[in-house]
């Protein structure tokens, strides 16, 4: 085991400095933002009259312990998991906790400065990283490597969300100590009280905190040991659960407010395209309609229609008569893309070549010169939309020196900071206020639907403005997941075992897409291109991957595991594809890769376990079986996945997944098994029937009817087993994604002998 | 130009609302009655998020003009309270099923017209009428949160 953590710190260090190179520039500025010391913002003269609070996670009054989870909840349960961390060293019943999302009015704009305090590089944490993307999250997304590595911040989170419950803690004791004139060693906590058992006293929390907020904060209190821990490591009920079972958690495009109008938006459906004229009068005349804004430039000339209702803007946006012109220059077309991206592996210099072990080249030519055959395959993936389920909307206010707004986002503070140049204000006139968000997956990471709604909201001042998209907009004007192509070559050695494999991986750049889009700078190689198939605890003697960055005129965005999402399906097809023909079980032949690798090694174990994989696959009707395996490693955790798939008379079923996780050190198993599942799902359903293709330069996919995903029927049982290799937790929120696809794509042609090397497969097989 | 009053019967409480009889009753829910519970997602009746229950069958409001609506209609709201759930809330809450939580209105609606439909759907009853789209995957927990509801719900008096 120690072994295996001594690897895992070698693996983990050099993709740490990789992934510094990668940023140089935009993360920096928020690095710098998040590691500033911040006042408490729940003190001083915004606070709640008869609150206390004992550092920016704590507000106890006479009704309780409040946690603040300033953090953007989408599902991925961190409201619970932050809060747990704080009550576990606090002594808090569970049943007692409440949660705030952050400081309400004018103490928010503060929220910057609580992100910043909550000593979170969030990136660091998938399970956190999903919510916490401000605006070094932000960037933090397009660190990948950094997310891969970065161990030592994942513990930095992990401890200081517990130290600020364990300070206060020892402040609540010594308040205590204080009152009663005892020593605090005699003193214990239990269940939200101090209690003194030799003298038969006990004081609540919320009878001391006003004593205990005079008392200076430990700069070092004491954490429990593990062995103590009564919240942490086990499944807890979500702080969010009845709310959003009940229709009452308020997500961005619920929030109502006095007076408020109804906007959509009709943008330009050409990539890159212009504007011509347009006619807004038949809109304007329609009923409610109030107003057609031009949103300019800026907005890529999109018209907002504002209303009395939604459903009234959207009849008229469909009103509006606009010449929308092509870019002229730019090929349209999503087969020629494709073709071009695959074209740039001959044509540009590499971007990056983040493992090179041996010598590739040397190694070929003796293989050549041997006369021995190379395993040569090409793989494609396609552009991929995000369709949160909640649209994008945000609601929008614009007061005198002030703006205010209302959505679910991932990237609050980088939000708060565009918004405010774009109004002409400071940063700290502009309060975002962050609401439940129905669905993140990287897209509400982005700013265009909510400056949107601050534009439309700058034209009509003291009216606050909901703006919703439809779903049309929201397929079509995507920040996408950008398509990617791998061309593979592998040389096996005389026992059939990989000898030497070459990765070469293009893909427009997501970084250099989104830097361009909010002003940051992008400088050196995006080592983005190349995650999930670089960094991966295998032992090949001459192994290569290469990064090739084409140029694309798609807007793109993080999509659930980034630059995994395509290199897990490219790297675990491509060693099926050698497995196969060297004539070994791809299970034996990825634990001969994994020697050196023993956490990778136990993952692997316990997959052939949990998948019966020894057992031969039943046999027993007229349908054909198969199973398929892959692994990758990705935000700090490793998963292996098998999935089990049958092919009938009615098409492909996918029958059961198996998936081994090790996540460092598992929090919450039950939210983390969730994760896995909602990872593998949203996998599976881009492998079997996502993709995203444009001709003349328009999107052609409009709604869930031409880009769907599965639904229960077709959902397989998904079986999860959590492993816990380390000493703090890794990334869960993502990592379950990128071995779904390679491993559906093996297990078909394990059954139907027939390779995919390119999704969405239903182009190419039928599913039941 | 002013047409004429439609009555509409919602979560127990009767409105006359002077919309156009084409808006669909999705919008007249969120953005006229102030009932954001009922979710929209597609607008084209795909998803679901936007299920409410007339007449005990589930119904995609995004779809259906507020002029058609042939009966009393259940929401969400109309369902229960994060104190007192409805019975299959209550599953739902047991089972931890939501993520997000976007899509859930939606699929708590059509769970509860179909175990009034069906006491204890089998798996293909439930695979036929849960064909709600929930982007964070949560169907395993959904199908538990059924099997816990029908397993409630006689207990409870059948109730719905
Ligand atoms: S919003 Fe009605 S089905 Fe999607
Ligand atoms: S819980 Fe997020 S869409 Fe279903």
């Amino acid at each position: 085991m120690s072994g295996g953590e001594r690897k895992r710190g070698r693996l983990t260090r050099r993709a740490f400095l990789i992934g510094a190179v990668a940023v140089a520039g935009g993360v920096a500025v928020g690095v710098q933002q998040v590691r500033r010391p911040h006042p408490n913002p729940l003190a001083g003269q915004d606070a709640e009259p008869g609150a206390v609070t004992l550092n920016p996670y704590l507000l106890i009054n006479q009704d309780g312990v409040s946690i603040i989870t300033p953090r953007a909840e989408m599902g991925q349960g961190v409201h619970t998991t932050l809060a747990a961390l704080v009550a576990e060293e606090l002594d808090l019943p569970w049943e007692s906790v409440r949660t705030l999302h952050g400081p309400a009015a004018a103490a928010y704009y503060n929220a910057a400065a609580l992100e910043a305090a909550v000593p979170i590089p969030s990136w660091d944490h998938g399970w956190l990283a999903e919510g916490l993307r401000d605006a070094a999250g932000v960037a933090s997304k397009l660190l990948g490597m950094q997310i891969t590595g970065g161990s030592t911040s994942t513990a930095d989170a992990y401890l200081k969300m517990r130290k600020a419950g364990a300070a206060a803690r020892v402040m609540l004791v010594q308040a205590a100590a204080r009152r009663w004139r005892a020593d605090t060693a005699a003193l214990r906590t239990e269940a939200g009280q101090v209690l003194d058992p030799a003298g038969g006293r006990q004081l609540p929390y919320t009878a001391l905190a006003a004593d205990a907020a005079t008392i200076e904060p430990p700069a070092d209190p004491p954490l429990k040991p593990r062995a103590q821990w009564r919240l942490l490591g086990r499944g807890l009920p979500r702080v969010d659960m009845a709310a959003k079972c009940t229709g009452t958690a308020q997500f961005g495009i619920d929030v109502q407010l006095p007076g408020m109008r109804c906007a959509t938006v009709v943008a330009n459906p050409y990539l890159g395209g212009s504007r011509g004229g347009f006619d807004a009068g038949p809109a304007e005349a329609m009923r409610g309609v109030e107003r057609v804004v031009d949103l300019g430039a800026t907005h890529g000339d999109a018209l907002a229609v504002v209303a009395d209702n939604t459903w009234r803007a959207f009849q008229a946006a469909r009103a509006l008569e606009i010449d929308w012109q092509p870019a002229p220059g730019i090929s349209g077309d999503s087969a020629a893309m494709l073709d071009a991206i695959a074209g740039s592996i001959d044509t540009l210099a590499p971007d990056a070549t983040p493992r090179d072990d041996g010598d590739v080249d040397q190694a070929l030519r003796i293989a050549r010169a041997e006369a021995r055959p190379a395993v040569k395959a090409e793989y494609r993936a396609p552009f991929l939309a995000h369709t949160t389920l909640e649209p994008p909307a945000a609601v929008a206010l614009r007061e005198p020196e002030r703006l205010t707004l209302w959505c679910g986002h991932q990237a609050p503070t980088l939000l708060r900071d565009l918004a405010a140049e774009q109004a002409g204000l400071d940063p700290a006139q502009v309060d975002v206020r962050v609401q439940f968000l129905g669905g993140g997956f990287g897209r509400r990471a982005e700013v265009d639907f909510a400056l949107q709604a601050a534009a439309v909201a700058e034209a009509m001042p003291g009216t606050p403005v909901k703006l919703t998209w439809t779903r049309e907009a929201d397929i079509r004007h995507d920040l996408y997941r950008p398509a990617a192509v791998a061309r593979c070559t592998g040389v096996l050695d005389r026992n059939g075992l990989p000898e030497t494999a070459l990765l070469q991986i293009a893909s427009p750049s997501v970084i250099r897409s989104f830097s361009g889009r909010v002003g940051l700078p992008a400088m050196g190689p995006d080592k983005l291109i190349t995650e999930g198939a670089a960094m991966q605890p295998y032992h090949i003697p001459n192994y290569r991957v290469v990064g090739y960055a084409p140029a694309s005129p798609v807007p793109l965005g993080n999509w659930r595991s980034v630059g995994a999402s395509f290199n897990g399906f490219f790297h675990e097809c491509f060693l099926d594809e050698l497995a196969a023909a060297g004539g070994i079980d791809p299970l034996d032949m990825r634990l001969r890769l994994t020697r050196d690798y023993p956490f990778a090694q136990a993952v692997l174990e316990a997959v052939r376990e949990l998948s019966g994989w020894d057992e031969p696959v039943a046999q027993d009707d007229s349908r054909r079986r198969g199973r398929g395996l892959a692994m990758t490693h990705s935000f700090g955790s490793t998963v292996a996945q098998v999935v089990e798939v049958s092919d009938g008379a009615d098409g492909i079923r996918v029958e059961r997944v198996h998936c081994v996780a090790d996540v460092g050190l598992a929090l919450d198993p039950g939210i983390i098994e969730a994760q896995m599942q909602s990872g593998i799902v949203y996998g599976l359903s881009a492998a079997i029937m996502e993709a995203i293709t444009f001709r003349d330069g328009r999107a052609e996919q409009s709604n869930f009817h031409d880009y769907d995903a599965l639904r229960l029927a077709q959902t397989p049982e998904i079986r999860v087993r959590i492993l816990q290799s380390g000493d703090a937790p890794t990334g869960v929120g993502e990592p379950g994604t990128p071995p779904s696809k390679p491993a559906l794509a093996n297990a078909i042609y394990a059954a139907t002998g027939k390779r995919l090397r390119e999704y969405p497969f239903n182009k190419h097989v039928r599913f039941a | 130009m002013t047409p004429n009053p439609i009555d509409l019967m919602v979560n127990g409480v009767q409105h006359q609302l002077s919309v156009e009889s084409e808006m669909p009753l999705l919008w007249v829910l969120r953005d006229v009655l102030g009932l954001t519970g009922t979710k929209f997602g597609c607008g084209v009746g795909q998803c679901g998020a936007c299920t409410v229950r007339i007449g005990g069958a589930p119904v995609r409001s995004c779809t259906l003009p507020v002029g058609a609506v042939s009966g009393p209609v259940t929401t969400i709201e109309g369902l229960g309270t994060p104190e007192a759930p409805h019975p299959v809330q209550q599953a739902w809450i047991d089972a931890q099923v939501a993520q997000c939580g976007y899509c859930q209105s939606g699929q708590i609606i059509a769970a509860v017209c179909l175990l009034e439909q069906s006491p204890s759907p089998s798996p293909a009853e439930i695979e036929a009428v849960m064909t709600n789209l929930c982007r964070c995957g949560t169907y395993a927990q959904v199908r538990t949160a059924i099997a816990r509801a029908a397993a409630a719900l006689p207990a409870s008096g059948g109730q719905a």
